[in-house]
């Protein structure tokens, strides 16, 4: 195995137990090393780094206000220039996925535009799980939450697509359930310049209404219903990733039921609901197919 | 007055320091540990680093790439991720009282 041993979590955290940003945290630092900065805003994330005095994570953070995490990061890249330092230190902005497809959008979009160089991953728990289970744009379609008590009924917002959209040189998707693959991803990311997004599936027992030990289960599930494919966009070049690459053949996917079925959250989905997802699922796949074909 | 002034600003300014432990010994959070059988454990019965699945997805890494792999039961939350992805369900989650 040639991932690092180095640990830069240390254990003993504020996380639930089975948390899969946890995880995608402690592998997203293993592959970038001790030379980062971090910003992190109001998230789940900022209960991980803990109290005033003690810190569970090894490398520098910078907690910022919500709206801010592009903003922020763009200032530590700024200042790092002027020392001389860009080369050697990587600036990485972690966000949830309210921070970033909701409150953090301006501030993210302003600094891809301005292309800024630095990693922007966005773990993705589908709603606001540290304030307690609220609806954001990037919860899905039918899953209940404490502010869509009878299902959202708008489907996820694409974040992948409208960063794509900015002509930065590299754009994946990943999830918490292959972490050889994620950490793969964020070593080959930490040697481009410009902008770089993630967008990170992040399986979370309280908020999805799951057992903890299922959270690997899950997260595997989304990528083999082909929910959520893996890929990445280098340069504009689209990469389907190797735990994505066998589900092109739409008889290798599992139904999307069985992926809904196994976290409450869709305990009260409709039928209707249950085909728009089989619908979406065959007209993703159906893109990606056409991108593959035609580059 | 000078002395209350360093005060405010340490406080303000203060240095975070990485320490093991950070929300306490969170391993009393559940009385199920997960203890390795190591007659089942792969990289036991084979004698070379190989496997590893349980240190792969444990989110608060806690066990060790060794052999054979060493769960610290202090900070082990108890989640069980490791019994589902131990492929030779070496893994199996028991009571342990932890103090």
């Amino acid at each position: 195995m040639d991932i690092v041993e180095e640990e830069f979590i240390n254990p003993g955290t504020r996380m639930c137990a089975g948390c899969a940003m946890q995880l995608i945290y402690r592998f997203a630092l293993k592959a970038l090393g001790p030379n980062t900065i971090l910003t992190v805003p109001a998230s789940c994330l900022t209960v991980l780094h803990g109290m005033q005095g003690f810190c569970s994570t090894k490398v520098s953070v910078l907690h910022t206000p919500f709206a801010t995490t592009g903003a922020a990061a763009s200032g530590i890249v700024a200042s790092l220039e002027e020392k001389g330092l860009a080369d050697n230190i990587c600036v990485v902005a972690f966000a949830g996925d309210g921070g970033t497809s909701d409150i953090g959008i301006q501030a993210l979009s302003g600094a891809a535009e301005r292309g800024t160089n630095f990693i922007y991953a966005c773990y993705d728990n589908e709603a606001y799980m540290n304030t307690g289970v609220q609806r954001s744009s990037s919860t899905p379609l039918g899953a209940f939450t404490a502010t869509t008590p009878g299902g959202k009924i708008r489907p996820k917002k694409n974040m992948p697509r409208i960063l794509e959209a900015h002509g930065i040189p590299y754009v994946a998707t990943a999830n918490g359930s292959y972490p050889i693959d994620l950490y793969d991803k964020f070593k080959r990311a930490r040697d481009i310049k410009g902008t770089r997004y993630f967008h990170i599936l992040s399986a979370c027992p309280p908020g999805w209404r799951f057992d903890p030990k299922d959270t690997i289960y899950i997260g595997r599930l989304a990528t083999e219903t082909g929910f959520w494919p893996l890929y990445e966009i280098i340069n504009g070049k689209f990469v389907l990733s190797q735990p994505s690459k066998k589900f092109l053949d739409p008889a290798k996917r599992k139904d999307i039921e069985q992926y809904l079925s196994a976290q409450k959250r869709f305990s009260n989905i409709s039928k209707q609901d249950i085909e728009s997802y089989r619908n979406y699922i065959r007209d993703q796949w159906n893109e990606i197919k056409r991108r593959l074909e035609n580059q | 007055m000078t002395d209350s002034k360093k005060d405010y600003q340490k406080i303000l300014a203060s240095v975070q320091k990485p320490v093991i432990g950070e929300a306490g010994k969170t391993g009393t959070w559940s009385i199920l540990k997960p203890i390795i059988n190591l007659e089942k454990c792969i990289p036991v019965k084979s004698g070379k680093p190989s496997c590893y699945n349980c240190w792969l997805y444990c989110p608060e890494a806690v066990i060790t790439r060794t052999i054979p792999p060493q769960i610290d039961l202090d900070y082990c939350k108890g989640c069980g991720i490791c019994v589902e992805e131990c492929p030779a369900k070496a893994i199996s989650m028991e009571v342990v009282k932890t103090e």
